[in-house]
C-alpha cells in the first residue's frame, strides 16, 4: 500500500537533479575564493618575512618591505573610523529610535541607499573637491580618511540600524511605559543590548575600508613615500595603492612581491573579519532572550 | 468567586488622600483614529477609584486601544489622532501643559507578554525609581534594597527570589516575570494600573496566582484590566465594561453584567455566540 508509484520515482529524480544543481552553484561560488587564496599563499608566501613587514621599500620599490604602506593603511582606517562611527551610529539612532515615518525620513533613507550605491571613484572626486580643495586639508591622511568615512557611512548606518532592530520592541515599551525618555531608553536598554551588533558591523566596515584604492588615490595616498606619517596632515603610502603600483607602475618588480603585498592586505582584512566573528560569537552567547 | 456583597460601595470614602476623587479615569467623547481607520467612537467612561474594572469584548473592539489612551502610549505610533478628553484623577492628560513623563509615572502599564528588561531582578525593580527620582539612584545600597524588598513583597515574590536578586530577570518563569513587571511599577507609586491581558501568556496556575495578586492590590490602586477571558473578568473585577466595534455597550457591576445583562449584544457575547 505504501510502495512508490512511477510518479513518486519521477519526482525523486527531479528532486535529486535540482539539489545537485544548487550544490554545484554553491561550490562554484567558493571556487574563486579558494583559487585566490591558494595563488596568493603559494606565490606571495615566500616573500613574506619579518623584514618584509617592518622595513621600507628600497631600490625603486623592487626590493625591501612594506612598512610605510602597512602603517599608512592603519592610519587611514583608524581616522576614517573616528569620523564615521560617531556620525553613523548617531544617524542610525535617530532613524531607528526617534524619526517618525514621514516623507523626510523616507527621503533620508533613500539618500542613504543611494549613497551606498555611489561608485568609489565618484567619492574620490568628491573628496578632492570637498576635503582637499574646499576645506584646504590638502592631499593628506585627513582628506583621504574623510573620503573613506563618507563612503562607508551608509554601511555603518545600515548595520547599526540592523543591530538596533534586533533589540525587542517590548523592552522599549517597558521603558516608555515607566516614563523613561527616549534617550534614557537608548542609554539604559537599547545600546547595552545592541553594542555587540554595532561593533560587529563596524569591524566588517573597517575591513572594507582597508582595501579601498580609488578614494585615497587622489586625496592622500602617495605613490612612494618611505617615511612613516607623523600627523593626519601628512600624506602616506597605503597597502592597496602600493599593490596597484608594484603590480602595474614599476618595472622589474620580482614576481613574488605584489603577491606578498596582496597576501598582507588580505590577511589584514580577514583577521579583522575573524575578530568581528569572534566578537559576535562571544556576545551572542551572553544574550538573554 | 469573590463575594461582591462585602465590597465597599463607595470606595472613595475609605480611600485616604484624595477624598474628592471618585473617578480615576474619566473620558468624554473620546474618539481615536489609526490613520483613516476609526477605532474608538465617542466613548464616555467613568472608571471608579480603587476598584478593579475589567474590559471585555471581541478582538479588535478597541479595548486595548482605549487602555493605551489612558497613558498616551498610543502616540508613539505617530499616525494616531485622538479627540475628546481623558481625565486621570480629575486632570485632562491631553491638555497642552501635561508632561508625559508625569502621566506615565501615575499610570503604570502591564503587558500581555511579560517584558522584564534584560537586567537583574534588582535593577528591574529599581529602574523606574531611578528614572523618576535621582535621589533613589544615588541612595545607599540599604535604601535601594529596601525599595526592592517592599516591591517584591507586595507582589508575593520576595520569598521566591530574595536569594537571586542579581540574576537576570529573564531567567524567571513567566508567572514570576509578570509579577516582577507589576512590582517594578510600584516604587514610583502610581495611582492607576493598566493591564492588557496580563494573564494570557500564563498557564492556569500562573493565571490564578497573578489574578490573586491583582485582587490583593485593589485596595491601593485603580486597576483597569483588559481581558479575553470572561471567567477572569467575572471572578476578578468589581465592575465590567463591554465594548463592541469601538463603542461602549454596557458598563455595570460585574455581578450584574454576568447575571442580568441589559443589552442583547452583551448577553450574546457573554454566552459565547460571537467573539
Amino acid at each position: 500500500m505504501f510502495e512508490a508509484t512511477e510518479l513518486n520515482h519521477r519526482n525523486q529524480r527531479t528532486e535529486k537533479l535540482w539539489r545537485l544543481l544548487f550544490l554545484m552553484m554553491t561550490l562554484l561560488l567558493i571556487l574563486p575564493v579558494a583559487v585566490i587564496l591558494t595563488v596568493l599563499v603559494v606565490k606571495g608566501g615566500p616573500s613574506l618575512s619579518i623584514d618584509f613587514l617592518f622595513t621600507e621599500p628600497t631600490q625603486g620599490m623592487t626590493a625591501g618591505g612594506i612598512l610605510p604602506a602597512l602603517v599608512g593603511t592603519v592610519w587611514l582606517v583608524v581616522v576614517a573610523l573616528i569620523a564615521s562611527v560617531p556620525i553613523g551610529v548617531a544617524a542610525a539612532l535617530y532613524l531607528s529610535e526617534y524619526a517618525p515615518d514621514n516623507w523626510l525620513t523616507r527621503i533620508i533613507n533613500l539618500a542613504i541607499i543611494n549613497l551606498a550605491g555611489v561608485p568609489s571613484i565618484v567619492h574620490a572626486l568628491f573628496g578632492v573637491g570637498a576635503f582637499v580643495a574646499f576645506f584646504r586639508f590638502g592631499t593628506s591622511i585627513l582628506a583621504a580618511s574623510l573620503t573613506l568615512a563618507v563612503m562607508t557611512l551608509p554601511v555603518v548606518i545600515v548595520s547599526t540600524r540592523e543591530a538596533l532592530k534586533a533589540v525587542p520592541q517590548a523592552f522599549r515599551e517597558a521603558c516608555w511605559n515607566m516614563g523613561a525618555t527616549r534617550w534614557q531608553t537608548i542609554r539604559k536598554v537599547v545600546l547595552p543590548n545592541s553594542v555587540s551588533g554595532i561593533l560587529t558591523g563596524v569591524i566588517l566596515e573597517v575591513s572594507r575600508t582597508a582595501g579601498e584604492t580609488a578614494p585615497i588615490m587622489f586625496t592622500g595616498a602617495a605613490f612612494f613615500l618611505p617615511f612613516l606619517p607623523q600627523s593626519v596632515y601628512d600624506q602616506t603610502m597605503a597597502l592597496s595603492l602600493h599593490l596597484f603600483v608594484v603590480s602595474t607602475q614599476v618595472p622589474d618588480v620580482p614576481e613574488g612581491l605584489p603577491f606578498g603585498v596582496a597576501l598582507v592586505l588580505i590577511g589584514l582584512v580577514l583577521s579583522m573579519n575573524a575578530v568581528s566573528i569572534g566578537f559576535r560569537m562571544v556576545l551572542r552567547g551572553k544574550k538573554k532572550w | 468567586m469573590v463575594d461582591l456583597e462585602t465590597l465597599p460601595e463607595e470606595p472613595s470614602e475609605s480611600a485616604a488622600p484624595e477624598v474628592d476623587i471618585v473617578h480615576a479615569i474619566e473620558t468624554r467623547k473620546l474618539n481615536l483614529w489609526y490613520g483613516t481607520f476609526q477605532a474608538i467612537f465617542d466613548v464616555d467612561l467613568e472608571v471608579k477609584h480603587n476598584l478593579i474594572t475589567s474590559m471585555i469584548g471581541p478582538s479588535g473592539c478597541g479595548k486595548s486601544t482605549f487602555l493605551r489612551c489612558c497613558n498616551r502610549i498610543n502616540e508613539r505610533l505617530g499616525y494616531v489622532r485622538t479627540t475628546g478628553a481623558v481625565e486621570i484623577l480629575g486632570h485632562d492628560i491631553y491638555a497642552p501643559e501635561v508632561e508625559l513623563i508625569q502621566v506615565r509615572k501615575q499610570v503604570g502599564m502591564v503587558f500581555q507578554r511579560p517584558n522584564p528588561l534584560p537586567l537583574s531582578i534588582r535593577d528591574n525593580i529599581l529602574f523606574g525609581a531611578r528614572l523618576h527620582d535621582p535621589e533613589a539612584a544615588k541612595a545607599s545600597r540599604a535604601a535601594q534594597d529596601d525599595i526592592v524588598e517592599k516591591a517584591l513583597t507586595r507582589v508575593l515574590l520576595w520569598d521566591t527570589v530574595k536569594d537571586r536578586l542579581g540574576h537576570s530577570a529573564r531567567e524567571l518563569s513567566l508567572e514570576e516575570q509578570q509579577k516582577l513587571c507589576i512590582a517594578r511599577l510600584l516604587p514610583v507609586q502610581p495611582k492607576v494600573l493598566l493591564m492588557d491581558e496580563p494573564c494570557s501568556a500564563l498557564d492556569p496556575k500562573g493565571t490564578e496566582a497573578v489574578e490573586e495578586l491583582i485582587w490583593e492590590l485593589r485596595e491601593a490602586y485603580t486597576i483597569l484590566i483588559v481581558t479575553h477571558n470572561m471567567a477572569q473578568a467575572r471572578r476578578a473585577s468589581d465592575e465590567c465594561i463591554f465594548m463592541l466595534h469601538g463603542k461602549v455597550v454596557e458598563h455595570t457591576k460585574t455581578a450584574e453584567m454576568f447575571v442580568t445583562p441589559i443589552h442583547k449584544e452583551t448577553a450574546d457575547y457573554i454566552e459565547g455566540r460571537y467573539g
